[in-house]
């Protein structure tokens, strides 16, 4: 641990950090677009940045784009080209604004984005496959589907050592050997296993400090917002995974929450309710979003959008770098088929989460455009409540098209569900809260 | 007696031709699926699979009742509070048989086969007393691991079903299975042969109704309905009427109300679709010799049919939709997709690019499966049939 700043220069640096390091990071895309360089198109349910920052390729997350598009309030103007184009209302918002982006020839709020080289998906979401499919058509460049099984049955995941376990392991490690093989045609570079080690090494560190990041969140108050400044945090973990920077980055933001959690500093608001989120963000309108909670002294400790878009990465797996490949694919498979229980049973993870983090309520948003995300939590929360009897509140909107989000009906249901809250506190005044 | 030499289905044997189809029409229109009750009440198991394919001989060979869970055309009472909105409607429709016990099962098996219809499993195992598994099909089709992967994760499914049946199922066992499947799709070719050959011969909805069967009775029962009902059709004195021919495209998961079919067929004649794909999946016949479940994971690796929620770098949709097309020799493409449907939505796209590149006509359309009027869609139909036929 390097020499703690002071307290000023401590708190809330993992925030600003974050936001120069994302920065950095269109920067370098829009140089890579300048320039015509290499870049390789993926997503955050299984980036397998292990394999592509080996290969020393940019990596352009599309889902990021085009949530950028969103908060910058933007998002119409491309949802609008995809739909001329012929996308229909009813389709994902992400894939519509990154069709805008790619008919507008790169041309984005954030830098000019660089054409891919290569596509690598995983099948988390079944999206991504048509998505990829869209690009395949736009530009014939190498696609690379590593499919990764999940769970087939609630609470029949199986571990090592099992068979089944053992043909996913190897299923998973062909393609990844087969993706190996892409790249090297792609990129003209040979495969070096000492930098794919030292790479993994990197993501062992990230792996391990974001699994401590969220622990720490059980603090009371708790440390950081899982809506917004764990959005700064994705970002960082998805673009930066398998780098010295990123590596660095997260152990720094380690060094922040502890420091926190030690001196008792929460967030920059009064914690009255602790309460988790289930599903996207209201991107369209980010910051007032939150708000409709903070006003009423609401915080977000944790969420399942923590865990399936950071690809799993709250397991904190660690690959072992005697047997790299082998360790990538066991990783793989664990770690995105957690990313994906997570948003198909939920409920799982919020068992976990509601006794660790002591919460007063659950959020659960669904939305229009993710119906990956979204389709089973009417029926999820329907269950939870049976099991674990916490209060909820169910609002729908979306995550990029401000056409289905209506602030003024959401105020109504978010106000009414912390009066609820709150007559339940004042009702049991024993339970110390607050 | 075993329970696959049980008949369910007998309205319409001894009965003309026109007769028989009623009877299968009326079958498959109804809301209550009773070949899968009368199934039950002669002792039988019932695995319910979810659209689009399933390796249904694993389930037949196991003496059990493979049954097609297609959504319905009901209203999800049930149903409807266990989801959210934007959703398609084959996904409510489909619980609510489960949840209303219309059809009662003993396992429940669907496949990732979208976002949407992925969280199926997990619902259904919320609400229900029985399995609900999810059989991953690699959608890597092109990974050179992906027929081991396949065979494996058949052999697991062997086991849920095993389990399941109280039996087990031996590889002579699946060898007799595939070869009664083998048979039905010889059969299934046989009826689009028709379509494709003299389409005057078979109107839409009755192919449509002898299609949709398979998924409701025993396959030796289907195999006796078409080797009945095929040579009548063929035997038919109907003269040819100068149509439109067309393909139909969009039937792959949930199904078009079946007068949205039957007022196709009034207007045009449908020369080909891909309603059911999934029963009609492998293209060829799946060899009886060898490891039954590897030859299983073979034949839907390499020789299968296309849909657009399957992805493999051979066969991009749009290519295979105008093979279909100039296949069957049609005149135009009816490009339909099911309300919310994301992979049927998003594929309209390519195929509307695709077509215009070709200069092949389209109708472009979304159905639902409860839909009920249709006149403003026949009207559509016929201003497109007449631009086609006299611009």
């Amino acid at each position: 641990m390097t020499t703690l700043e002071t307290k000023d220069e401590l708190v809330g640096r993992g925030n600003r950090e974050g936001a120069a390091m994302f920065r950095d990071w269109f920067s370098e895309l829009d140089n890579t677009a300048k320039t015509g360089g290499q870049a390789a198109y993926v997503f955050v349910m299984g980036s397998l940045n292990e394999i592509l920052k080996t290969f020393d390729l940019p990596v352009v997350f599309p889902e990021i784009n085009s949530l950028q598009t969103a908060v910058r309030h933007v998002a119409h103007e491309y949802l609008d080209e995809a739909e001329d184009y012929g996308y229909s209302p009813d389709i994902c918002g992400y894939v519509k604004a990154d069709v805008g982006t790619q008919l507008r020839g790169g041309e984005h709020p954030m830098a000019q984005i660089p054409k891919p080289s290569l596509t690598v998906l995983t099948n988390a979401c079944n999206t991504y496959i048509k998505w990829a499919e869209i690009w395949e058509r736009m530009y014939d460049t190498p696609t690379v589907t590593i499919d990764i099984p999940g769970t087939r049955q609630a609470g029949g995941q199986t571990w090592q050592g099992n068979s089944d376990f053992e043909a996913d392991r190897k299923y998973v490690e062909v393609q990844l050997r087969e993706l190996i093989t892409v790249c090297e045609e792609v990129t003209g570079k040979k495969f070096d296993i000492d930098k794919f080690r030292e790479v993994l090494g990197y993501a062992n560190t990230m792996s391990r400090s974001w699994k401590r990041i969220l622990e720490l969140n059980n603090s009371k108050p708790s440390l950081f917002s899982a809506l917004t400044d764990g959005t700064i945090f994705l970002g960082v973990a998805n673009g930066f995974r398998g780098t010295e920077e990123g590596a660095r980055y997260f152990e720094r933001v380690v060094e922040e929450m502890e420091y926190k959690a030690a001196n008792g500093i929460g967030q920059t608001i009064d914690e009255k309710y602790r309460l988790l989120f289930v599903g996207v963000p209201c991107y369209p309108i980010f910051r007032r979003f939150n708000e409709l909670f903070t006003d009423w002294g609401g915080t977000f400790v944790n969420s399942t959008y923590l865990w399936f878009a950071s690809g799993g990465t709250n397991r904190g797996f660690e690959y072992d770098l005697d047997n790299p490949l082998a360790s990538l694919a066991e990783g793989v498979l664990i770690s995105v088929r957690d990313a994906m229980d997570s948003m198909f049973h939920q409920n799982v993870a919020l068992a976990d989460m509601a006794n660790t983090y002591d919460v007063d309520g659950i959020i659960y948003h669904p939305i229009k455009s993710c119906r990956t995300v979204s389709t089973g939590l009417a029926d999820g929360r329907k269950h939870m409540t049976d099991e674990l009897g916490i209060p909820s509140l169910f609002i729908e909107s979306d995550m990029m098209d401000r056409r289905v989000v209506s602030e003024a009906q959401m105020k109504n249901r978010i106000d009414a569900f912390f009066e609820g809250l709150e007559s339940r506190r004042q009702q049991t005044p024993s339970d110390g809260k607050g | 007696m075993t329970l696959t030499a049980t008949r369910i289905f007998n309205e319409w044997r001894d009965k003309s031709l026109d007769d028989a189809l009623l009877e299968c029409r009326d079958m498959v229109e109804s809301p209550d699926f009773e070949t899968a009750r009368r199934w039950r009440e002669a002792g039988g198991k019932i695995a319910g699979h979810f659209q689009v394919y399933f390796p249904e001989e694993i389930v037949h060979a196991a003496g059990m009742l493979p049954f097609k869970v297609r959504g319905a055309p009901t209203e999800p009472n049930r149903a409807d509070s266990h989801f959210g909105s934007y959703l398609c409607s084959i996904l409510k429709t489909s619980l609510e048989l489960a949840l209303s016990d219309v059809v009662e099962m003993d396992l429940f098996i669907s496949h990732p086969i979208c976002d949407a219809a992925r969280n199926l499993a997990a619902i259904w195992g919320r609400n229900v007393d029985y399995p609900s598994q999810i059989l991953y099909l690699p959608q890597n089709p092109n990974s050179s691991g992906s027929i081991d992967y396949l065979a494996h994760e058949y052999d697991r499914i062997r086991r849920v079903v095993e389990e399941v049946a109280g039996r087990k199922v031996t590889d002579a066992d699946l060898a007799s299975s595939i070869a009664v499947f083998n048979e039905n799709r010889k059969l299934m070719r046989e009826l689009y042969d028709i379509k494709r050959d003299t389409p005057w011969l078979i109107t839409a909805e009755d192919a449509y109704a002898l299609v949709a069967l398979a998924g409701m009775v025993p396959r030796e029962e289907h195999n006796e309905l078409l080797t009945t009902l095929l040579p009548m059709i063929r035997e038919r004195d109907i003269k040819p009427e100068d149509r439109i021919r067309v393909v139909f495209e969009g039937g792959f998961c949930e199904q078009p109300p079946f007068d949205l079919i039957r007022m196709l067929g009034r207007t045009v004649y449908v020369v080909d679709d891909d309603f059911h794909i999934g029963m009609r999946w492998i293209t060829a016949d799946v060899p009886v010799e060898g490891d039954p479940l590897r030859n299983l994971a073979d034949s839907y690796i390499e020789h299968s049919s296309y849909s657009p929620v399957q992805h493999d770098l051979r066969k991009p949709k749009e290519k295979m939709l105008i093979e279909r097309i100039r296949g069957a020799n049609a005149d135009a493409a009816i490009l339909a997709a099911a309300k919310m449907c994301e992979p049927g939505l998003e594929e309209q796209v390519a195929y509307t690019h695709a077509l215009d590149d070709e200069e092949i006509s389209y109708f472009l359309s979304e159905f639902e499966e409860n839909m009920s009027s249709f006149d403003q869609l026949e009207l559509q139909v016929a201003t497109f049939v007449e631009h086609l036929l006299f611009a």
